[in-house]
Formats: structure tokens, C-alpha cells, sequence
């Protein structure tokens, strides 16, 4: 790791401001940026420390929903008894990623604003146009079994690793954000962005725009969403693929559906087609086939990841039927 | 020289050493490198690492750790478990990854685990560190140690001082009713009499254990829990008693 001076920011102005200058970061559980420095991915000059920041809060807003502070850790959040009852999914989705040991640091910002774990980005002797903007996408045509099916350009084809976005994807969650500039709100489904021909971004954080929440609606059809996520081990393991869904259902026929994919793209994926085509529908074997099918259209597997197809087409048949049944463990 | 140049001098060694010693991509970053050091910048790279260590971007770090307060004089860059082992002496804590995959680094911070390699020495200041050293009263080890013992928990012992970091931890977790991705019903959290191996092994899958020595570190917690495990002993067959 490089050398860097190290100060615990007083106030959200005083990080932000920081951010403006050169060479500047934010850490706030260091479990990403840490591993990342290690192996000179990141050299910042100067790191600034926002964990001990007031926005560590998980209350409840006017709305019936949950305004979750940027700085409240994994496990805090997944272990929050209205979350638990009323966004089970969420829960789930945050424990099934890494560990515990990981997750009582990591911060519900770091966890969004992680960084892609293609190991062609992680190894700085290879090319990256992620690390390096125009030196190349070795991915492409390489051990690309982890990478992008949906939505990747010819320059990039990393995929997102958080567990957690994909249910917040489907929550219809909103993110509060605050730089030098002022405040601002976006749909979290706006935050991260797909690469394109500028992968070195990741979302639409301008330069010294800091995440301070998280909002969550309320949603009762939220009570029964199921978090599925497949992957080489049980345990410990990024996701192959998961599937975040939230289906309601009335007189026997789907209401409203929401529908998100984790580990197939450059940011957390909602479907909305599928989505679409589900409402009013009776849950049977060729409604999930057909939804399944739409929402993997367009689907443009590379050399090694092409089982990620029909994976991510099983996987949410499995999670709305279980949905569709009351939620619960998937 | 002045500190800057110093510092890059030190970096730039420091990077070829951290590429060298890292798996894939060696070769292709190393030579690259050695191009751009001249055979004397590496010698004054060499001559500026050793000068006392120049005190170069060091501050002052209070850390409290197994009860003492401990001052030191560190670079911020110095990982919680470089300060434990390094500088504190303490190295029950071991360096498997250094990349939070392993959990051999594991330690407590006011009560909760934490891998120590990926949090940097200074963030943890104020906070009350608690390692493997720790854990024993006197000459009294603590109930999980003597159940690693009793269980067969370990065979060399390496991941051993993180699994039982992890264990006293997860048997906390379990007292205040937390959660794991596995647990059926997250309004009905597992009591400690009950918990399943199943669950056991999910909130220990951040340790990794190289000898798999796991059915043993499962009964170890079970036991801590207080239920009766399958005994560790091996029924030996000798070819007489078969015959
Ligand atoms: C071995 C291992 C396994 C893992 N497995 C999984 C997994 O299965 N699923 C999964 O989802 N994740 C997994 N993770 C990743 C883990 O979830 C992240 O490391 C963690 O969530 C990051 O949170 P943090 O607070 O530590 O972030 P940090 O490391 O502090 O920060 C991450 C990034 O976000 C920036 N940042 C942090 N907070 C803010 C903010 N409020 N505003 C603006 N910028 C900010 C930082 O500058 C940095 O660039 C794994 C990690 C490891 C090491
Ligand atoms: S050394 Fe920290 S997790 Fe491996
Ligand atoms: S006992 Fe050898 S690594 Fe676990």
C-alpha cells in the first residue's frame, strides 16, 4: 500500500469539500478500498476517515418507509427488526454476502460503491479500460466465466458484485446524495450506470458527491420478496447469479411484480419487461418461462459464462414461485 | 532528497515487492518496472527504507488491546493486524490472505468480529481490540478454547486462533438474536440449544480452515453452546478384531 496522510472528517461538508482536492478518497469501512489499495488499484495521497460521521441511523420516515443512513453497517441493517419483517429480502440479501467478520465493518455506501471483482481489473498486469480508459478489456476474450451478460459494451464487460443493490433495486429504493454543490435525490435504478465506452464510472456520483442515505418506500408486497443467490460454494462466494424478486398477488393473478438480477451486468438489473408481461398473469410453469425468457432477451453471453443464461432464467422462476407462495427462505 | 522523493522511492519499491510476491501478472508488471529503476534509485529506495525506518508520515495511534492501552508511532497505512503482530508482539493473530479470505486475522472489536487486515490500525482507535491473547483468564482458558481442544478443532493450528475469535463471536450473535442468510424464519432467530450444524457452518464460512479440521470446530461450537456433540474419538478397528 502506498503511503497517505489519514484524517477523520468532523462534518459531511468538510469530506466532501476534502474530496474536490487531488489524490483525495473516502473510507468508511475499508473492507473494499483497503484490499483495493493493497494491490495499487487505488494510491490515494490522502484518505479521508467518514465512518465516524452521525449518519448511522436506521429511522423511520413519514411515509411508512426507512431512510437508512449511509454509514450504518451490514449487519446493523440486515439485522434491524422492521427490516426483517417488512423487507425480508433485504435482509437476506445482505447476509448471504460475505461474512460476518466483513459485514459488522462494511457500510451500506462502501457496500453500493464497491468496486467490480473482475480479476482482470484487480491485477494491474493486465490491461483494464475500468482501471486504464482505452488500454483494453482482456475480459472479453478471457476467463470471462464471472463476467456480463446484459447490458456490456466491447469495452467492458465487468459485472457489479453487491448482493445488497439487487434487493434495493427491487425495493424502488431512492438515494440520497450531498457534494459541494448541495443535495440531491436519485432513483437508486439511476446510481449505477452501464459501462459503455466510459467504464472507468461506475454510477453518476459526481467528483466530491458523498451517498448520506438510503430511502426505502413502503411496500407491503416487500413482506414476501426472496432473495436467490447462486454461486460456486454455499457460502462466502460472490454470486454467479441472484435474482431479487417481490411478486403480489390478488384473486389468484399477479398485481404487481418487481424483478431484479444480480451478477449479469455492470449495475444491479431490473427487468422490467418481465416485469410488465407478469401483471395479471396466474402464476403457472409457462408464465415464469415466458418471464424468464423476456427478461434474459438480449442476453449476449461471452466464451465461458454462457450457463449464466439459463442459470439466471431458473433462478427467477424458483424466485417469484416462491414469492408468489409468501416469500421466505430460497 | 527531499521527503517526497523519498517516499516515492519507498512506494516504488514497495509496489515491485507487492508485485512480485502476488500471483498472476507478475511477469508482465515486473519488467516494466525494472526499466523504470535505474540500478541507483533502487539503492537509495533500499538506503531510505532502512534510515531508521524514516519516521517519514508516522503519527501517534492509541490502541487499546486485551485491556491495556498501548501507544504507537505509525504510518496510517499499517493494518490492525501489521500493528497486532508487528509492533504489539501479538501474533496469535495470523496473516493468512491479508485480503479479508481467509479469517485467520480475525479479532474482536467491542464485542463484534472484525478481519484485522482490512482495517487499518488508526480507524480503530478508542475502540476496545480484543485478540486471541486475550481471550484465556490467566491460566484459565476461556470455555471455547478448551472446546477446540476437547473437540479436535484444529490440526496445525494456523486458522485456529481467528476460528475461535469467530466462535466466541458467533455465540454472542446467536445470545442477541441475530440473523444468518440461512436461518428459516427471520422473525425466529436460533437459540443457542438449537442452532443447526447447518447454521453453525454458515456463520463460520468467513474462516477457512487450510487442514479442514471443520467437523471438529462444528462440535467445538456446539459444545460451547451447550448441546452434547458427536464424540471426536474415532473408533479404531484393529484386522484382529475384524477377523
Ligand atoms: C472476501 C470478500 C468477500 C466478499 N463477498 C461479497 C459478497 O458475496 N457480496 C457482496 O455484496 N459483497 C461482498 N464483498 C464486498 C463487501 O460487501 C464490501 O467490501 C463492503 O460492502 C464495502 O463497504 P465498506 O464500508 O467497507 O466500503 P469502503 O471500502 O470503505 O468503500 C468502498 C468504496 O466506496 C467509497 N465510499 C464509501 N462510503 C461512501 C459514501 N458514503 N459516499 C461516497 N463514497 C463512499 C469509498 O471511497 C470506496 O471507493 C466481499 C468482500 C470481501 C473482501
Ligand atoms: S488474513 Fe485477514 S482474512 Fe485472511
Ligand atoms: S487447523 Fe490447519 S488451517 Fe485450520
Amino acid at each position: 500500500m502506498k503511503s497517505f496522510t489519514y484524517q477523520r472528517a468532523q462534518s459531511i461538508q468538510e469530506a466532501t469539500q476534502k474530496l474536490m482536492q487531488a489524490r483525495t478518497e473516502v473510507i468508511a469501512g475499508g473492507t473494499n478500498l483497503l484490499d483495493r489499495m493493497k494491490v495499487f488499484l487505488d494510491e490515494p495521497d490522502q484518505l479521508i476517515d467518514i465512518s465516524r460521521l452521525s449518519f448511522n441511523q436506521i429511522q423511520p420516515t413519514s411515509q411508512g418507509g426507512l431512510r437508512i443512513g449511509a454509514l450504518v453497517r451490514n449487519t446493523q441493517l440486515a439485522d434491524d427488526a422492521t427490516v426483517r419483517q417488512n423487507y425480508p429480502l433485504l435482509s437476506r440479501a445482505i447476509l448471504s454476502g460475505a461474512s460476518q467478520q466483513i459485514r459488522n465493518v462494511a457500510t451500506i455506501g462502501g457496500n453500493i460503491l464497491q468496486r467490480t471483482r473482475c480479476p482482470y481489473y484487480y491485477d494491474t498486469g493486465f490491461a483494464c479500460n475500468k482501471r486504464k480508459p482505452g488500454s483494453g478489456c482482456p475480459a472479453a476474450t478471457g476467463l470471462n466465466r464471472m463476467n456480463a451478460i446484459l447490458g456490456a459494451s466491447d469495452q467492458c464487460v465487468a459485472v457489479h458484485p453487491s448482493d445488497m443493490c439487487v434487493a434495493l433495486a427491487a425495493l424502488d429504493a431512492i438515494v440520497e446524495i450531498e457534494g459541494a454543490k448541495g443535495k440531491r435525490q436519485i432513483p437508486f435504478t439511476d446510481l449505477h450506470r452501464l459501462p459503455g465506452n466510459q467504464p472507468q464510472f461506475d454510477t453518476v456520483l459526481q467528483p466530491g458527491e458523498l451517498i448520506t442515505a438510503v430511502i426505502l418506500p413502503p411496500m407491503s408486497a416487500a413482506k414476501s420478496g426472496v432473495y436467490l443467490k447462486l454461486r460456486d460454494r454455499s457460502s462466502y462466494a460472490f454470486a454467479l447469479v441472484s435474482v431479487a424478486a417481490i411478486v403480489e398477488i390478488s384473486q389468484n393473478k399477479i398485481k404487481t411484480a418487481r424483478l431484479a438480477l444480480g451478477g449479469v451486468a455492470h449495475k444491479p438489473w431490473r427487468a422490467t419487461a418481465a416485469e410488465q408481461f407478469l401483471i395479471g398473469k396466474s402464476v403457472d410453469d409457462d408464465t415464469l418461462q415466458q418471464a424468464a425468457t423476456l427478461a434474459l432477451q438480449g442476453a449476449k453471453p461471452l466464451a465461458y459464462n454462457g450457463f449464466k443464461v439459463e442459470m439466471t432464467k431458473r433462478a427467477i422462476r424458483r424466485a417469484i414461485g416462491i414469492s408468489a407462495n409468501g416469500g421466505g427462505l430460497a | 532528497m527531499d521527503d517526497r522523493k523519498k517516499n516515492r522511492f519507498k512506494t516504488s519499491r514497495r509496489f515491485f515487492l507487492g508485485q512480485a510476491v502476488t500471483a498472476a501478472g507478475t511477469a508482465i508488471a515486473a519488467p516494466k518496472l525494472l526499466d523504470s529503476l535505474s540500478p541507483t534509485s533502487t539503492d537509495q529506495a533500499n538506503a531510505a527504507m532502512l534510515s531508521s525506518q524514516s519516521e517519514v508520515g508516522k503519527v501517534p495511534i492509541t490502541l487499546k488491546v486485551n485491556g491495556q492501552t498501548r501507544a504507537l508511532t505509525l504510518e496510517p497505512r499499517v493494518t490492525l493486524l501489521d500493528a497486532l503482530r508487528e509492533t504489539l508482539g501479538l501474533t496469535g493473530s495470523k496473516k493468512g490472505c491479508d485480503h479479508g479470505q481467509c479469517g485467520s486475522c480475525t479479532v474482536l472489536v467491542n464485542g463484534d468480529r472484525i478481519y484485522s487486515c482490512l482495517t487499518l490500525a488508526i480507524m480503530q482507535e478508542g475502540n476496545e481490540i480484543t485478540t486471541i491473547e486475550g481471550l484465556a483468564k490467566g491460566d484459565t482458558l476461556h470455555p471455547v478454547q478448551t472446546a477446540f481442544i476437547e473437540n479436535d478443532g484444529f490440526q496445525c493450528g494456523y486458522c485456529t486462533p481467528g476460528q475461535i475469535c469467530a466462535s466466541v463471536a458467533l455465540l454472542d450473535e446467536l445470545k442477541r438474536g441475530c440473523a444468518s442468510a440461512i436461518t428459516p424464519n427471520l422473525s425466529q432467530t436460533p437459540k443457542l440449544s438449537t442452532v443447526s450444524s447447518a447454521e453453525i457452518r454458515e456463520r463460520l464460512s468467513g474462516n477457512l480452515c487450510r487442514c479442514s479440521a471443520y467437523n471438529g470446530i462444528v462440535s467445538a461450537v456446539q459444545q460451547s453452546a451447550g448441546q452434547s456433540p458427536p464424540s471426536p474419538i474415532a473408533t479404531i478397528v484393529t484386522s484382529e478384531e475384524l477377523a
